[in-house]
């Protein structure tokens, strides 16, 4: 069997050496991913096991009897009630030592939750993720970012199509399916995906249940930070553009920019730029307060008040762009803000001089265009 | 198409089967006919199928490629699995099952030889207007398990999704004929003496299948009406808003999905049950246990659907019990894998095609098993699931198990079809090349998956680092791609001028063997008595049996007659179906006309002829 190399070469993969594999599964790093770990490379041994043994007595029947004349006649062998028991029993055995540890490990992985647990509510988008934060009143998009050594429970759920969250070296993967409606008093029925990351870093993810045409482009990334960096970052996602502004630090209801009406309509008075910014940036604010990006874009603190596209709030502090497909960067987010539906097939947002789901064509300038990525930029 | 009725040119008779030209093949209910159509249209999808799974590779050979839009690609990867199971896998099986029981069970025809035939024109008519969704730039695109939400019309508007469900509920209309025309041949057709427990292998998981069939494609088709009325007259069963749930649908295809596997691999297993003796001189090692593990198999399969599911939120206590279930059916699989090695042990090994498919089946299909054990631990099975791992895992049991054993299965039984040996030399090229090009594809995959990279993608990031694996199943893809084109220029060469077979070219033990290659159109001129499970093997009843089996019979036995009905029949039944598209009632209502008039016309048709 020339493919008995490859048994080696697994060996190799089920013992580590995975760094280099940024979205391996094998390489766990919460205490869920390493439950499952462990079991996977216990399993794999019973598997490598059961491999040798069926191979081994295969290659020795293919060489051992091959036929050497045609008047051979074998003895004619029915059957051995011993042996029958035996090969029954054998696997039989090594599947209970399977089962148990996997049941355990089924029981260990969906524990109740910890009464320190953050929840933090996922909602799948075709083609993005929503990270709403009910304890701290924040909602971000495609990436989520998480205190280390803090337990979490993320509550999952679908807006339009079944997606499934996977960020293999934080854990398996669990559906975001759409909920059904219930009736009064009955409580809609979410998963939910609980687990404890063990170390900071950058971690990436996707959508793993086949949700249209850009799910391969459903990407992640899950940011742990250590408990001052993930409290400074919810700080900075009040104050990113809150704080410039004088008075009310509440921003009044806005009213949404329907499309179809004039953006010059509503200048936005009160938003005055802070003195020492960059004129690009300050265009880019007004731009993109006056166009039609606000009807389905929030930015906290603004004007800016659309809840049914990505959050934009700290967009500048992220690091990737479109569901964590490229850069984050001045070049590709005009690239992205002229033509997104170019990058990423079926997205709902519109380009420059194409519409995107319901809405029309924003008809920014290629000017207007640079300021508006500017300023995204800009919001740290 | 035509040239191939000339197996047997000097018969010539009113009665099924020897007549020759296209239109003895459009009216013939002579099961060994349909068997070639269905193995001539089966390998035709298989290519049609196999196109798109090359395109696929080629797509992915390198990370973020753009050769193929998303919209496309997820058109092919759909309709490649689709059709590779639907059109492929099921129906070449089904040709095993259309040649070889009747003879193996010593019968001239299945019981319901017309309906047989209908079976094979509503399968080609649903294959083909399955197929017609490209030429209409509305193929399939919700991947073959067709998931609610994605289904539903806000999210696949146009006749994409209507294509499919149509399609797929025509076909299951033949499976489920199919199934009830072999329960009922294996049940009362059997040759005096044959006992179940005296029955081949291969017709002992004939006979499991043919439940699974009808039990199976029924749970589909009800989850199939459902999703046509939710998308073509507005009900709400997958839909959330309504409160309907989409994890409906999944246990429905599921409950269907999982015994479809089997399906698909216990003919396969059946096949090598019987190649396996023959090639080792040995009877098989502990035969009742086999059935019973076959047995087995079809019945537990019903109880793990689940194990589909593990990622969709079930709870822990679903989990454990689907977990459980997954890894008792481990156990007769495994009891089958044994038994087939001591069958070949002390034996005497002859390395025909045949066998080397049949063994190779044993060791790759091990590989497939095992790693299905590995995702029947929930747990581990929630990184696996829809990742390259799992791609890797059933294209092990799919091609290295169903696949596999059905090319050993066209081996073993060309010479009795065609009266010639399928040519050694390209027989072992057509199996090295697969052995090479379908790991080379597959084995690669496990390491793509379990690095990160999910199915269902029509490219993958870079930053993966996962480009080796996909390159390397790419060249994979075209030695397997390679081995295919072997094997039909083997099948072409060798029917016109292949080395000419005897009756019993393999010394094989079961019934086929005793007639001649080819048989005559009535199988058997006089039924044999059969007193043990191998009765070619036995001197004194393998004479008694040749000496009925392979003679002139003084009057030819009186076959049932051509009918051109099941052609017409599958033909309104599939535009009934496909008016089903428009959503307008009394369009539909009134394809039915054509219908009734095909069922009214074929029970006014005498059978038999004049006289009998």
């Amino acid at each position: 069997m020339a493919s008995l190399v490859l048994p080696l070469l697994m060996m190799g993969v089920a013992t580590g050496c995975a760094e280099e594999y940024p979205q391996s599964s094998i390489s766990p790093h919460t205490d869920f991913a390493e439950i499952i770990h462990s079991l996977y490379v216990s399993i794999f041994w019973w598997s490598m096991l059961i491999l040798a043994v069926v191979w081994v007595l295969l290659a020795w029947v293919i060489v051992k009897y091959r036929r050497k004349s045609e008047d051979e006649k074998p003895r004619q062998i029915r059957g051995h009630l011993g042996l029958e028991i035996g090969w029954t029993i054998g696997p039989a055995l090594i599947v209970i030592a399977i089962a148990i540890p996997t049941i355990q490990a089924v029981f260990a992985t969906q524990q109740p939750v910890a009464d320190d647990a953050m929840t933090v509510e996922v909602t799948g988008h075709q083609f993005w993720w929503e990270f709403h934060y009910p304890e701290q009143g924040v909602t971000t998009a495609n990436e989520l970012w998480l205190p280390v050594d803090q337990p979490v429970n993320l509550r999952l759920e679908s807006n339009d199509v079944i997606h499934s969250f996977w960020v293999p070296k934080l854990g398996g993967k669990r559906d975001l399916n759409p909920v059904p409606a219930v009736r009064e008093g009955q409580d809609p029925k979410y998963n939910w995906l609980y687990f404890t990351p063990r170390e900071t870093g950058v971690f990436m993810g996707q959508c793993a249940e086949f949700c249209g045409q850009s799910h391969a482009l459903m990407a992640m990334r899950v940011v742990v930070e250590t408990e001052e960096g993930f409290q400074d970052w919810i700080d900075r996602w009040f104050a990113s553009e809150g704080a410039d502004f004088p008075g009310d630090p509440e921003p009044e209801e806005p009213e949404l920019q329907m499309p179809g009406m004039d953006p010059d309509d509503e200048p936005d008075e009160t938003q005055v730029a802070a003195e020492d910014e960059d004129p690009l940036v300050a265009l880019g604010r007004e731009t993109f307060l006056n166009s039609t990006c606000i009807a389905c874009h929030g930015v906290e603190g603004t004007a800016a008040q659309g809840v049914i596209a990505p959050n934009l709030t700290l967009f500048g502090a992220r690091k990737t762009l479109g569901a964590g497909i490229m850069e984050n960067n001045q070049e590709n987010l005009v690239r992205w803000i002229i033509d997104p539906q170019g990058i990423k097939a079926a997205v709902a947002m519109p380009g420059t001089e194409y519409p995107g789901g319901n809405w029309p064509a924003t008809g920014l300038s290629d000017e207007e265009v640079e300021a508006v990525a500017a300023y995204l930029l800009s919001l740290k | 198409m035509s040239s191939v009725g000339t197996a047997a040119p000097e018969q010539q008779d009113t009665s099924h089967g020897e007549e020759t030209g296209l239109w003895s093949w459009i009216t013939t209910v002579d099961h060994k006919r349909i068997a070639i159509m269905y193995f001539v249209t089966a390998t035709f999808f298989f290519f049609v199928a196999g196109v798109k799974a090359l395109a696929i590779r080629v797509q992915l050979m390198f990370p973020e490629q753009t050769l193929i839009t998303p919209e496309v690609y997820n058109q092919f990867f759909t309709m490649h699995g689709t059709t590779m199971i639907f059109l492929v896998a099921m129906p070449m099986a089904v040709a095993f099952f259309n040649y070889v029981v009747p003879l193996q069970i010593g019968a001239r025809d299945v019981a319901f030889p017309r309906l047989n035939a209908l079976s094979y024109w509503v399968f080609l008519f649903g294959g083909l207007y399955l197929n017609s969704s490209f030429l209409f730039g509305a193929a399939p695109h919700a991947s073959w398990v067709g998931y609610a939400t994605l289904t539903m019309p806000e999210f696949s508007p146009g006749q994409n999704t209507n294509f499919w469900l149509i399609g797929l509920s025509i076909l299951g209309i033949a499976s489920i004929a199919g199934g009830v025309n072999f329960i009922t041949t294996i049940i009362n057709m059997r040759a005096p003496g044959m006992k179940l427990m005296r029955m081949p292998l291969f017709t002992w998981m004939t006979f499991v299948t043919s439940f699974l069939l009808i039990t199976a494609i029924p749970v589909i088709g009800v989850a199939l009406i459902y999703l046509g009325f939710d998308r073509l007259f507005g009900t709400v069963f997958f839909q959330p808003g309504g409160g309907g749930d989409p994890v409906l649908w999944q246990h429905l295809f599921w409950i269907f999905g999982h015994p479809e596997v089997y399906i698909l691999i216990l003919p396969a297993f059946g096949v090598i049950s019987d190649v396996i003796p023959t090639f080792s001189k040995k009877p098989l090692f502990g035969y009742p246990i086999v059935v019973y593990a076959g047995l087995l198999i079809g019945f537990i399969g019903w109880g793990v659907w689940s194990h589909h599911m593990f990622t969709v939120g079930l709870g822990p206590i679903a989990d454990s019990f689907f977990v459980a279930a997954t890894m008792i059916i481990a156990i007769p699989t495994g009891v089958k894998i044994f038994n087939w090695i001591a069958t070949m042990w002390g034996g005497s090994l002859k390395f025909t095609t045949a066998m080397l498919f049949s063994v190779g089946l044993v060791a790759v299909f091990t590989v497939g098993g095992l790693s299905g054990i590995m995702h029947a631990s929930a747990p581990v099975n929630l990184q696996q699931h829809d990742s390259y791992f799992v791609v890797a895992h059933f294209h092990y049991v799919i091609v290295g198990g169903a696949m596999m054993g059905l090319w050993a299965g066209l081996y073993y039984w060309f010479p009795k079809v065609r009266g010639r040996f399928l040519d050694e030399t390209l027989g072992k090229w057509h199996f090295w090349t697969t052995m090479i090009g379908f790991n080379l594809t597959f084995f690669p995959m496990h390491f793509a998956g379990l690095f990160g990279m999910p199915r269902r993608i029509y490219t993958y990031s870079a930053e993966l680092n996962v480009d080796i694996y996909n390159q390397l199943s790419t060249v994979g893809a075209f030695i397997f791609g390679a081995s295919a084109v072997i094997m039909v220029w083997n099948l072409v060469k060798s029917w016109r001028s292949g080395e000419k077979a005897p009756a019993n070219p393999w010394g094989a033990p079961h019934l086929e063997w005793s007639i001649p290659s080819p048989p005559h159109h009535y199988n058997f001129p006089a039924i044999p008595e059969v007193r043990s499970r191998e009765p070619l093997w036995n001197d004194g009843e393998r004479e008694e049996i040749l000496a009925k089996t392979m003679h002139e019979p003084d009057s030819e036995p009186v076959m049932p007659n051509p009918s051109y009905w099941p052609i017409l029949l599958a033909a309104s039944i599939t535009l009934i179906w496909a008016l089903v598209m428009t959503g307008i009632w009394w369009v539909i209502a009134l394809a039915i006309l054509p219908v009734i008039y095909c069922v009214f016309k074929w029970g006014m048709e005498p059978a038999f002829p004049e006289g009998h």
